[in-house]
């Protein structure tokens, strides 16, 4: 099946020489999440706006659902629907309306039923007279996301969904998320909180001034690139790692007591049973071992400074 | 072409037209009644009859004009201002709409408004003087354009504007001084003569002119180049929004 969204070499410069993206390529699939992760500047909401039409690409490519989002704007847009990251409501409007306007605005005729089925599914049906003002900043991003779904797109942006949102609303959103992909809806959601890539996204792209420093299945990336810590807890504290252990460089932790190894889980042979064998033969006695996986986070800040130490 | 996203735009702006009903309709009244009393009844009083027409009927038409005009400028440059201010405008860039059914939606409705206000006016002025309309046709073809062409203008302004401030200036610097100018209150003919030259590079002088000539038959300038006038300005406005929407300037980053 080809791609539902496909990005070839976008690059977007400023008058001032500043350049937000380096000339990115990504395919994004049918059905799928896809978590566009990286720090604040990244160029995440250029990436988006550049797909969305709210701004022209300086070069390169992007369609969605095979038409071209310049060329063939009427067909890609209609695909579309985008939450933006502000809290973009005019004030004075009621709920009902303005999810009335966002559907008319993408040419699809009246449908109240379809309207209250959005509604009922984002807990906003109580609310559809109330004006936006009267709403919780909860619920106004809500409205955000009806507006976006009110013309039943098949690709759903969500620009920083969660952020400055309470820990409650954000395990809302993701329930809403998981739903949408539920109904068939293509989702990518950009986010610079890990936790949030690692608990909703199918795959996860890693960006960083301008340029997608990789793109790979969520538990791929997690094994490909995770690394895991053996700690091991002494019965009596030493004051150095013993010599004959200097080969494995491992560091010493809570005043001597604990010590940590990290190796590689890809690798064939990890040699925990040799090291061991090498402690013991080192005189120490062992009280207990733990292993564990290095998070996403882990793995996020590894990547930005690998591309910080070759700029 | 997306006829939805139009009636959409259209309808949402009439909505907010609505909400405020009271306000649009009263004030257009109150401030016509005030320029009756203070123009036609007390200075017009001391005012003879202008070309054969009293004084009181004489400024109905300049003071529909500068009605029409104002609020067709201000509806319409605040109609897309205020998307751009609150952020909401990421949703017409984001829809699959062109420049021309943007226009359509928001002009369309801005010129509606003004053209209830322009009638509103109409009726008010009908209480307070005995108007005769010889060209009715004219006069509404007259009043249609006007709100049309402005409320273009508006828009351009409103895309223009980057804040409050500006959104008022142009409006307030350059229109009402162009229209209080324009022969609303009185006729060209009665200004010494260099001041006649002047006033006929003033284009709303051709706009009243000729809705004027629609009530009473009579005209500052000839009919024909009062049509001129406010098709080239039409067309001028035209102009300068299809060059806004192809570079994008003010509106696509």
């Amino acid at each position: 099946m080809p791609p539902m969204v496909e990005i070839t070499d976008v690059r977007k410069s400023y008058g001032d020489g500043f350049e937000a993206l380096k000339g990115v390529s990504l395919d994004i699939l049918d059905g799928e999440i896809l978590a566009l992760l990286g720090p604040n500047g990244a160029g995440k909401t250029t990436l988006i706006s550049a797909i969305c039409g709210l701004t022209q690409p300086t070069s390169g490519t992007v369609s969605v659902g095979g038409h071209d989002v310049v060329t063939e704007y009427r067909g890609a847009r209609a695909l579309v629907g985008l939450v933006p990251q502000e809290i973009n409501l005019e004030p004075f409007e009621r709920v009902m309306n303005t999810v009335r306007f966002s559907r008319g605005l993408f040419g699809k005729p009246r449908n109240d039923a379809m309207l209250e089925k959005i509604l009922r599914q984002l807990s906003l049906w109580d609310k559809r007279d109330s004006r936006i003002m009267e709403l919780s900043g909860g619920m106004k991003r809500r409205v955000l996301i009806a507006k976006a779904l009110a013309h039943e797109p098949q690709v759903l942006f969500l620009d920083e969904p969660t952020a400055g949102v309470d820990v409650e609303l954000r395990r809302d959103m993701w329930e809403i998320v998981a739903q949408l992909q539920n109904d068939g809806v293509t989702i990518i959601l950009t986010t610079h909180y890990i936790e949030e890539a690692e608990a909703i996204a199918d795959r996860i792209a890693v960006i960083n001034k301008g340029d997608i420093l990789l793109v790979e299945e969520k538990s791929a990336l997690m094994t490909r690139l995770g690394q895991k810590e053996l700690r091991i807890e002494l019965q009596e504290p030493i004051d150095r790692v013993p010599d004959i252990l200097a080969a494995w460089n491992m560091r010493l932790e809570q005043d001597g007591l604990v010590l940590v190894y990290s190796y590689d889980t890809t690798q064939d042979r990890t040699g925990i049973a040799t090291l061991i064998r090498e402690i013991s033969d080192a005189g120490l006695i062992l009280r207990d071992l733990q292993t564990r996986q290095n998070s996403l986070e882990d793995i996020f800040v590894g990547l930005v400074a690998e591309q910080e130490d070759a700029a | 072409m997306n006829l939805q996203a139009v009636r959409a735009i259209y309808v949402f702006e009439m909505s907010r037209f609505f909400r405020t009903l009271l306000q649009s309709f009263v004030s257009p009244v109150i401030s016509t009644s005030l320029y009756f009393v203070v123009f036609g009844a007390a200075i017009g009083s001391r005012i003879e009859q202008v070309e054969g027409v009293s004084y009181g009927a004489f400024i109905v038409p300049g003071l529909i004009m500068l009605s029409v005009m104002t609020q067709a400028i201000s509806n319409a440059s605040f109609g897309i201002y205020f998307p751009k201010f609150i952020g909401t405008i990421y949703e017409l860039l984001s829809a699959p709409i062109n420049f021309l059914e943007i226009v359509m939606g928001y002009v369309g409705a801005a010129a509606t408004k003004a053209l209830f206000i322009g009638v509103v006016i109409l009726g008010t002025s009908a209480m307070f003087v005995d108007l005769t309309i010889q060209h009715p046709f004219a006069m509404l073809a007259f009043m249609v354009l006007t709100c049309l062409s402005f409320a273009l203008f508006g828009f351009i302004i409103g895309i223009w504007a980057q804040n409050f401030e500006q959104l008022q200036l142009i409006p307030l610097l350059i229109i009402t001084p162009l229209v209080f100018l324009g022969g609303s209150f009185y006729s060209i003919s009665m200004l010494p003569p260099v001041w006649q030259t002047i006033s006929f590079f003033n284009p709303v002088v051709y706009l009243v002119s000729g809705f004027r000539w629609s009530f009473f038959g009579l005209a500052d300038v000839p009919i024909g180049l009062s049509l001129l006038a406010i098709a080239g300005f039409t067309a001028m406005c035209l102009g300068i929004i299809w060059l806004i929407f192809k570079t994008g300037w003010r509106i696509r980053q």
